[in-house]
């Protein structure tokens, strides 16, 4: 293999393993935030208790976060040297505003979070979950502005040296991309987060076992679930697909396996991408569709990918189309199940359905598959370019570390992360096992 | 402008080593320091409020150089790759170590993460040693600003160095021996009885031999890097730095014998500062010396961001660090006194 498809496997495998906890901490962080309101509310101790056991699930998650988080930040430069000369003018500022305005409100209040509880009293005790929830998601928002900027960058120019420079500091906070790829992003995180809580509830519930707190978990966790899904379909999924219609019109279609232009196009909802034929083989598709949703026209013209030179697509088309496909057909079922889930609450009838128990708890590992499969879709989708429009990906690479340096590097985080996998899955376990009764305030 | 964001810079990489530096030092120590279970736990409540916290400053720090001085975290970050990326793993392991150790009782568990935070503890002190003994030694930069170093070549510290030759090697033993010293303080000053009167005496001892390196160590670092004597004949009033620090040094010795242990460990944290600030005032305004060529060196002229983007960064960087530093105000007041056998994180 040459050194920059390593390069490239090297930072896909450890941000995608890093990318399954916070997903979970983030969301977490509010539906805590929750469960202590309701506990300052209510003053019943229930929901004190309830939360102190998702305290200790999001605490393993939060420490995963961290120790694979590190060498994210690292990897700019160590694998990508390049990229991160040129851009760090740019980029170093939304790094080090992380930093300096998130990790040190999470990591200073996660402690008094996590051991102050009989100490600092109630309302104390609250304001801190409402520093780590704020933490968490400042953290979400520097890092979702660093990759906007990377999908479209503005407020830049180009320095002597070649190198890009900062012009106007709140463009780059302000992009037009971050917006909706912000809310994206974190609505994402609460669907992870809520289905998550859901299916402990429904696991509890299907075991006959901490039965208060199941139908606690169920209820929360399918609400904040609901609310979440819809909110990444209308309006964040579809401010995001006319960004990418807008300004990367060949990653639109290269998500669609649109091979060709055409006007009232179709919305495929299944098929295979076949590169050699140029054609979506086996296709299922929704007449003129695509168009509507593009353009609110049946008749619009949909950019094929003929339209657009080769070495301009995406350097694997069929890998966009399928992680795409996989998002929204996921987000279309999390819909569904929730919907129904909602409903029954509603009805009052959910805690006794079985089946759809069965569904919720099921559903677990799903939106971490939904989730990752929307970043692959960001980020092959941006390719061939590491910066859109600026910097092809192979010229960002650190050119002094040779193929054999970078799989020697691959081939230890992929033995590390697969010990932590085992490890991270064996305490959360007993945690779960343990159940929410026995946590006392500590 | 460069010059303020130089020494801001420096001042975050030595919160970093005051703060955390105790925690690789309680690690560094815990064998010697506690023999029992019960012990291992507390020496691990020492730390376990704070310690992620205190590697924030590590983060913080990498990011304000990375916003700060491009060229130069480009180049360091690729040219040190593998040892980068061993110190990754060794971050990893002593941070699940440390969280993971109270999640289950039982007597296989938790002598595995002792064992684990032990061990991480006393590499990454030595290879953030040997970092530092790079960076002053300097690395063979090419016309682009680039170097790649392999792990060791002949052990000498000469045109085609290593990332380990007997100079840097020594730099990490002086600073295992320097975070230990540090860490067996602060562990005195957080606990009481049988532990603290054991991390008093490792103290006591490790002293002894913080002296002897330090001495070796100043010594080979004029012999090795020529720039270090010129900064301070040019600048003479600079030797109030390494005065500060001899005057530190002694001072944690005479506290720790007389049982003060706050000003023990305080004066220990002087030490690690102007040991540091001694470092970064002989290399200014050089940020990576060429071994070479002079003229190859990263300097913060040639390293460093545009104009505006350091004036812009100014603002918010100067509210943000008010911030952090109310945040540990209150975490360490909160967390202010000795802790108990009893008490677990």
């Amino acid at each position: 293999m040459d050194a920059l498809t390593i390069h490239r496997l090297h930072f896909a495998f450890t941000v995608t393993f890093h990318y399954l906890f916070p997903q979970l901490t983030m969301g977490l962080a509010l539906l805590i935030l929750i469960l202590k309101t309701m506990a300052l509310r209510t003053g019943n101790p229930h929901y004190a208790s309830a939360a102190r056991f998702w305290a200790k699930i999001f605490a393993i998650n939060f420490a995963m976060g961290v120790v694979t988080g590190i060498p994210m930040e690292f990897q700019f430069g160590t694998n990508w040297s390049r990229f991160a000369k040129s851009a760090g003018g740019v980029i170093g500022q939304t790094l080090a505003m992380e930093g300096v305005f998130s990790f040190f409100l999470e990591s200073s209040f996660l402690g008094a979070f996590l051991y102050g509880e009989k100490r600092l009293g109630p309302k104390a005790h609250w304001f801190t979950a409402l520093l780590v929830f704020l933490g968490s998601w400042l953290s979400g928002f520097f890092i979702v502005a660093t990759d906007a900027w990377m999908q479209h960058p503005t407020g830049y120019a180009i320095g002597a040296h070649g190198e890009m420079v900062l012009t106007s500091f709140w463009s780059l906070l302000l992009n037009p991309w971050l917006g909706w790829q912000y809310i994206h992003t974190m609505a994402g995180s609460v669907v992870t987060a809520g289905v998550a809580m859901a299916a402990v509830g429904a696991f509890y519930l299907l075991t006959g076992s901490h039965q208060e707190h199941g139908r606690t978990f169920v209820r929360l966790g399918v609400i904040a679930g609901i609310l979440a899904t819809v909110l990444m379909l209308f309006p964040s999924g579809d401010g995001q697909g006319r960004n990418i219609a807008w300004h990367q019109p060949v990653t639109l279609a290269a998500m669609e396996g649109l091979f060709t232009t055409e006007q009232g196009a179709p919305l495929a909802i299944l098929g295979q991408p076949d590169m050699d034929r140029r054609r979506l083989d086996n296709p299922l598709v929704v007449p003129r569709a695509l168009s509507f949703l593009t353009y609110q026209s049946w008749k619009a013209e949909v950019k094929g990918l003929d339209s657009f030179p080769p070495q301009n697509w995406p350097d694997s088309v069929p890998l966009v189309y399928y992680s795409y496909h996989i998002m929204v057909g996921l987000g279309t079922i999390f819909l569904a199940v929730l919907a129904i889930a909602a409903f029954r609450l509603w009805r009052g009838a959910l805690y006794r359905s079985r089946p759809l128990l069965w569904l919720l708890m099921m559903m677990l590992p799903f939106p971490y598959i939904a989730n990752t499969a929307g970043w692959i879709t960001a980020e092959v989708g941006r390719q061939p370019w590491l910066i859109y429009g600026v910097m092809r990906t192979p010229a960002g690479v650190s050119a002094q570390v040779s193929s054999g340096n970078a799989l020697f590097t691959l081939i230890g985080f992929l033995g590390i992360y697969t010990i932590l996998s085992i490890l991270f899955l064996f305490l959360v376990y007993r945690e779960i096992e343990e159940g929410p009764e026995r946590a006392a305030a500590v | 402008m460069e010059t303020i964001w130089f020494w801001l810079v420096a001042c975050m990489l030595v919160a970093y080593v005051i703060f955390d530096g105790f925690d690789f030092g309680a690690g560094i120590v815990h064998f010697l320091v506690a023999r029992t279970d019960a012990e291992r736990c507390v020496v691990f409540s020492t730390i376990g409020p704070v310690w992620d916290g205190n590697e924030v400053w590590l983060l913080a720090a990498g990011g304000t150089l990375y916003f700060a001085f491009p060229a130069l975290y480009a180049s360091s970050f690729s040219g040190f790759y593998l040892p980068l990326m061993m110190v990754l793993w060794l971050l990893i392991l002593r941070g699940v170590s440390i969280e993971f150790r109270n999640h289950v009782e039982s007597p296989v568990w938790h002598p595995l993460w002792d064992a684990g935070f032990a061990i991480a503890s006393a590499l990454l002190a030595i290879f953030f040693g040997a970092a530092l003994g790079n960076v002053v030694r300097g690395v063979p930069l090419d016309a682009s600003g680039e170097f790649f170093l392999p792990l060791w070549t002949d052990w000498t510290p000469g045109q085609s160095p290593g990332i380990l030759d007997w100079y840097t090697v020594l730099a990490g033993v002086t600073v295992l021996a320097v975070l230990a010293l540090h860490g067996a303080l602060w562990v005195a000053l957080k606990t009481a009885g049988e532990v603290e009167t054991r991390a008093r005496r490792v103290a006591g001892r490790v002293w002894w031999g913080v002296l002897v390196l330090m001495n070796l160590l100043t010594v080979a670092s004029f012999r090795v890097q020529p720039r270090l004597q010129a900064s301070f004949v040019a600048r003479p009033w600079g030797w109030v730095f390494p005065f500060v620090a001899i005057a530190a040094l002694l001072t944690a010795a005479v506290m720790n014998y007389r049982l003060r242990e706050r000003a023990a460990f305080l004066a220990s944290s002087l030490f690690l500062a102007a040991m540091l600030v001694s470092v970064a005032f002989g290399l200014y305004p050089c940020v990576l010396p060429s071994n070479g060529d002079p003229e190859l060196s990263l300097t913060i002229a040639n390293a460093s961001a545009a104009p505006y983007g350091l004036r812009v960064g100014l603002v918010w960087f100067i509210p943000g660090m008010l911030l952090t530093a109310a945040y540990f105000v209150y975490a360490y007041r909160s967390f202010a006194g000795k802790v108990g056998v009893e008490e677990r994180p």
